[in-house]
């Protein structure tokens, strides 16, 4: 049996709610009656990453990885794993290409193929212990920053580094920096906006969860640049243990003297505030995630003036996301020289994606920029589900677009993306397959922007409800000839009008899937087909009588009885194509492959 | 000051600094649709109608919230400009109750002008339609928040002209509403009813109740006169119509108060058809108040106020003066008591 073992269980919301708490308490009461605890260390860890096949546990030293481990497991885990040294084959992960299970971390490419430098304590560490972070040199970033630097060194390294902000639009943060450093005032604040309202992207949850003082490390190295004495960690309401994990890591921070007034007997003070947003998606957006903290209606504002001349109560406010602002630390401490060595020309250091929908391996992944889409969807997402075949990746959510197979060699940054018609945005990648219509997935994201629009301006309020209206008729088979020119002027006049970023890209999705997929609104709209089989109108089961054996197992199970026939009078089985809903129970129930589905 | 040189739609106009889009197109006489826009209120950019297109910069920006600057080029009537309009109008009537017919804002309504000059057909987009309850609560004001564009001016005049702050949005998107806070009607709020956000309403979400069918803007002439219910001395429009007054309307250029009214000079005006007003001056005879005439009643009250003094000393008479009457009334008034009775026995309804 090894020395020094830990067992590092994901304790990150998605284990949690797939049952990973009971399995930490078992697994420490039952080491101590084994008389083990000397020996192997239970750490409850944030995010490992790779949820959907949570609970997760990694054994350290040797980085062996458990996947949907159950409470019941933990027996077999110590007896096998720890006192005998051998695997629990059953838990391990099975390689979808040699369908053959691995237990290194090293040997499985979901792991091996990405680059960690914000994840680098995620899944490593215990979020709620300020000194497993300081014994990973946390804190030492703003020590370099506080006794070597100058503010304005602090920023120059920030600008030489080349990170833009991983909030979506891909903004400069040094030059962000000088913008509110240089505006005169007597107060200044700066804001972390961990609103995260993406559906699918959880990746600033994660490191709130797993890696809080990396945040904290972050935004007290910007306050320093920028002259900032105060900040706010925007959180949407949703995430409680994202707001428990930093508001521990807060208090932890305060008393050992990171938070505060004279920080590290250097002059500098910092507070730093949390507030639970109510969670609507467009609080994410700066204006209005300000107008939410002053107690108002999450509502945008025109901008200029821009919040680093006018932000949160008038004053001069720097505003980053969470992953920025969890670069930070690590720019400081290897110097801008070693972050730029990550990435493309223009788009510096790794991004992390929230990989999800029909790919074997889903969970979020960090990757350099410029990491080509085919190497992040086959080769750390394990290619696609059920060995079916791709059909598009829609990137950065709501706001972004999908991209066909022949685009799956353009390399993520933020640049290319954009010109492609998709956007890196919060970094949601979702992964569509043959089944998958493109029209009813730019009808899915517009339904989100639609309910998420806050209504404040014309386009925005009323068109992406046109906008939904129009796909919602076109998947159900009653697309009219005119559809797709109206849908087209509508989309573009909402992109240039509207006031804030959820209008101007809420018709992104239904742009670039007309770009791409054109030809599948056309089936919708002219042969009253969906090419993917998926909307339901357009449907229609028919029997084969050449195969049917008149079994009538269609006709039992049917449930609006619309299958008739007999055997005994050699009546074929038919549908009636009037009361079928299309709930396809029939083919699936038939065992001589005798109906099908156009 | 600093003036500043663009060029709109081919021609080189000079504007002083400071001064949006907007503005430089109307100082040159150059039309341009706006609906959340008003110059007594901090502009919004809300509605997006008065969209242009600006030389180098990205989208079509809305000229209400945009600064002039030194050298740009600015076109407001380019068929992409146009055909933005149009949608953004498209799109506002397709959710909108199309009752011009019986509207009472018919004649000087923004959304039907504007409707008309870009040939909005109502047609193109099919879909929801808001069915609101109408807000029929308070003798003052009828609102139909099916009408209401949401533009917000409403909200912005209640806050900042009338410091009430009592409406607001509710709701997100498509289900967005106007109104005071939960939603209740008018009359259960704190609302003064003075009547700010009906000034304002660029179409017939708010409208004077008390003028409902009784005549179209364009039959009625706007009489502007002083208010006369205090001495604040407000500016409005009496609109007249056969020779009645059926109601009363800012007049934005009233230089005492602008568009703003209290609920008095706004909605009181049907005071002048009272029954109970009293028209000539009255004297009480043999305990009954009997009608006389002006001549009879200020000799009375001379020859009486003159025995007194007489009788019992200027400091027995004292006098009450009203806020309905003009500074130059009540100036009078202590100057008679004053100068005249010898007393300073004066008060002022006003003065607590
Ligand atoms: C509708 C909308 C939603 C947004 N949501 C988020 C969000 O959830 N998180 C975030 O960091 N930025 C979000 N943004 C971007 C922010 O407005 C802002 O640009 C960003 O926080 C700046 O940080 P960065 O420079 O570090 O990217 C959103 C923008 C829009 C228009
Ligand atoms: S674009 Fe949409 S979310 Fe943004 S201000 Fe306009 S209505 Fe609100
Ligand atoms: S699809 Fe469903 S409803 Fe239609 S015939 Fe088959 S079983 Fe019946
Ligand atoms: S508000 Fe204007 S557009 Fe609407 S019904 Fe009245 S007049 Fe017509
Ligand atoms: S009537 Fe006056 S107080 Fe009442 S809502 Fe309108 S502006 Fe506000
Ligand atoms: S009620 Fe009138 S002023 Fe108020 S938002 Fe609606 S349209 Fe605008
Ligand atoms: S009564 Fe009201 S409207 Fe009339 S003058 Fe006085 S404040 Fe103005
Ligand atoms: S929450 Fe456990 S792997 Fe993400
Ligand atoms: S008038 Fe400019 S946006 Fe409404």
């Amino acid at each position: 049996m090894a020395e020094n073992q830990r067992i590092l269980v994901c304790a990150g919301t998605g284990c949690a709610s797939s049952g990973a708490l009971p399995i930490i308490d078992i697994l420490k009461e039952e080491i101590k009656r084994q008389g083990l605890e000397e020996t192997v260390k239970v750490v409850g860890t944030g995010c490992q990453g790779f949820c959907e096949k949570g609970p997760t546990l990694v054994i350290e030293p040797q980085h062996i990885l458990y996947t949907r481990v159950t409470k019941e497991d933990v027996q077999e885990i110590i007896s096998q794993e720890l006192i005998k040294g051998e695997r629990v084959e059953r838990l391990l992960l099975i390689d979808q290409t040699t369908q053959k299970p691995v237990s290194l971390m090293s040997d499985i490419n979901f792991f091996s193929k990405q680059h960690r430098i914000v994840l680098h304590n995620c899944g490593v560490i215990d979020p709620q212990k300020i000194t497993d972070y300081t014994e990973r040199d946390g804190y030492k970033g703003i020590q370099k920053a506080l006794k070597e630097m100058s503010p304005e060194e602090v920023m120059e390294e920030v600008k030489k580094s080349g990170l833009r902000g991983r909030g979506g639009a891909g903004f400069p943060t040094g030059l962000k920096w000088g913008f509110c450093r240089q505006t005169p005032s007597d107060k200044k604040y700066i804001i972390c906006n961990a609103d995260e309202g993406d559906p699918g992207a959880f990746m600033d949850r994660s490191v709130l969860e797993g890696d809080p003082h990396s945040v904290i490390e972050g935004m007290l190295i910007g306050a320093y640049a920028i002259g900032a004495d105060e900040g706010y960690v925007y959180c949407r309401a949703e995430y409680p243990l994202a707001i428990k994990h930093l508001e521990i890591a807060i208090k932890q921070a305060e008393e050992a003297g990171y938070l505060g007034d004279n920080i590290l007997g250097s002059g500098f003070s910092f507070r730093l505030n949390v507030f639970a947003g109510a969670g609507a998606f467009v609080c994410g957006e700066e204006t209005a995630l300000m107008a939410s903290i002053e107690g108002k209606r999450g509502m945008p504002r025109v901008r200029p003036p821009f919040p680093a001349v006018s932000g949160l109560w008038g004053k001069p406010t720097n505003i980053n996301n969470v992953e920025t602002w969890s670069n930070i630390p690590h720019i400081l401490r290897n110097g801008a020289e070693w972050y730029t060595q990550f990435g493309t020309e223009k788009s510096k250091g790794t991004k992390i994606f929230a990989l999800t929908g029909k790919v074997n391996n889903t969970g979020l992944v960090e990757v350099p920029m410029g990491t080509t889409l085919r190497e992040i969807i086959f080769d750390i997402g394990d290619g696609i589900q059920g060995g079916k075949k791709f059909k598009a990746v829609q990137i950065g959510g709501p706001s972004g677009g999908c991209l066909p197979e022949d685009m799956l060699d353009l390399a993520v940054d933020y640049d290319t993306l954009t010109q492609a018609g998709a956007m890196v945005g919060s970094g949601g990648l979702v992964i569509m397959d043959e089944t998958t219509c493109m029209v009813d997935i730019a009808r899915y994201f517009l339904n989100f922007s639609k309910k998420e629009s806050c209504g404040k301006c014309t386009p925005c309020r009323e068109g992406t409800t046109r906008m939904y209206e129009i796909l919602d008729r076109i998947t159900k088979g009653e697309g009219k000839e005119e559809d797709l020119d109206t849908l087209e002027n509508l989309a573009y006049t909402i992109k240039e009008t509207s006031l804030c970023g959820l209008g101007q890209f809420a018709p992104s999705p239904i742009l670039a899937t007309l770009k791409y997929f054109r030809h599948e609104y056309e089936a919708h709209i002219h042969d009253h087909k969906c090419p993917a089989h998926n909307c339901t109108a357009l449907l229609s089961y028919t029997i084969d009588t050449e195969k049917c054996k008149m079994c009538s197992l269609c006709a039992k199970n049917c449930p609006t009885n619309c299958i008739s026939g007999d055997k005994k009078t050699n009546t074929p089985y038919v549908i009636d194509e009037d009361k079928c809903i299309k709930c396809g129970t029939c083919m699936e129930k038939c065992k001589f492959g005798a109906i099908s589905r156009a | 000051m600093e003036w500043l040189t663009l060029t709109i739609d081919g021609r080189e106009v000079s504007v002083p600094k400071g001064t949006t889009v907007l503005d430089a197109c109307r100082m040159n006489n150059i039309p341009i649709p706006t609906l959340c826009h008003a110059p007594e209120l901090t502009s919004a950019g809300a509605c997006r109608l008065c969209v242009v297109q600006i030389e180098g910069m990205r989208n079509l920006p809305p000229s209400c919230v945009t600064q002039a600057a030194q050298g740009m080029k600015v076109e407001t009537q380019n068929p992409k400009v146009r055909q933005a309009r149009k949608t953004i109008l498209e799109l506002l009537v397709a959710n909108h109750p199309l009752d011009c017919m019986t509207c009472q804002k018919m004649g000087d309504c923004s959304l039907a002008e504007y409707a008309y000059d870009y040939g909005v057909t109502g047609e193109i987009y099919q879909g929801e339609k808001r069915c609101l309850p109408i807000d029929d609560s308070n003798p003052f004001i009828l609102r139909d928040p099916n009408k209401c564009i949401l533009c917000g001016k409403c909200i912005k005049a209640c806050t900042e002209i009338q410091g009430k702050s009592i409406l607001d949005f509710s709701f997100r998107g498509f289900d967005t509403q106007v109104g005071p806070a939960f939603n209740l009607p008018y009359k259960e709020s704190d609302c003064d009813f003075c009547g700010s956000c009906v000034s304002v309403c660029p179409v017939g979400a708010l409208t004077e109740k008390q003028m409902v069918g009784k005549g179209r803007p364009w039959e009625v002439s706007k009489v502007q006169t002083t208010c006369p219910f205090c001495g604040v001395g407000c500016n409005f429009d009496l609109n007249v119509k056969d020779g009645k007054v059926i109601g009363v309307t800012s007049n934005p250029e009233a230089p005492v108060n602008g568009k703003a009214l209290c609920v008095k000079g706004r909605f009181g005006m049907d005071m002048i058809y009272s029954d109970n007003r009293v028209t000539t001056p009255l004297i009480r005879k043999n305990g009954e108040l009997v009608p006389a005439d002006w001549d009879e009643a200020l000799d009375l009250v001379a020859s009486k106020l003159g025995e007194i003094k007489k009788t019992y000393g200027p400091n027995s008479i004292a006098a009450l003066s009203s806020a309905h009457c003009t500074n130059e009334e009540n100036y009078l008034m202590q100057k008679f008591m004053r100068a005249v009775i010898g007393t300073n026995n004066i008060d002022h309804c006003a003065r607590t």
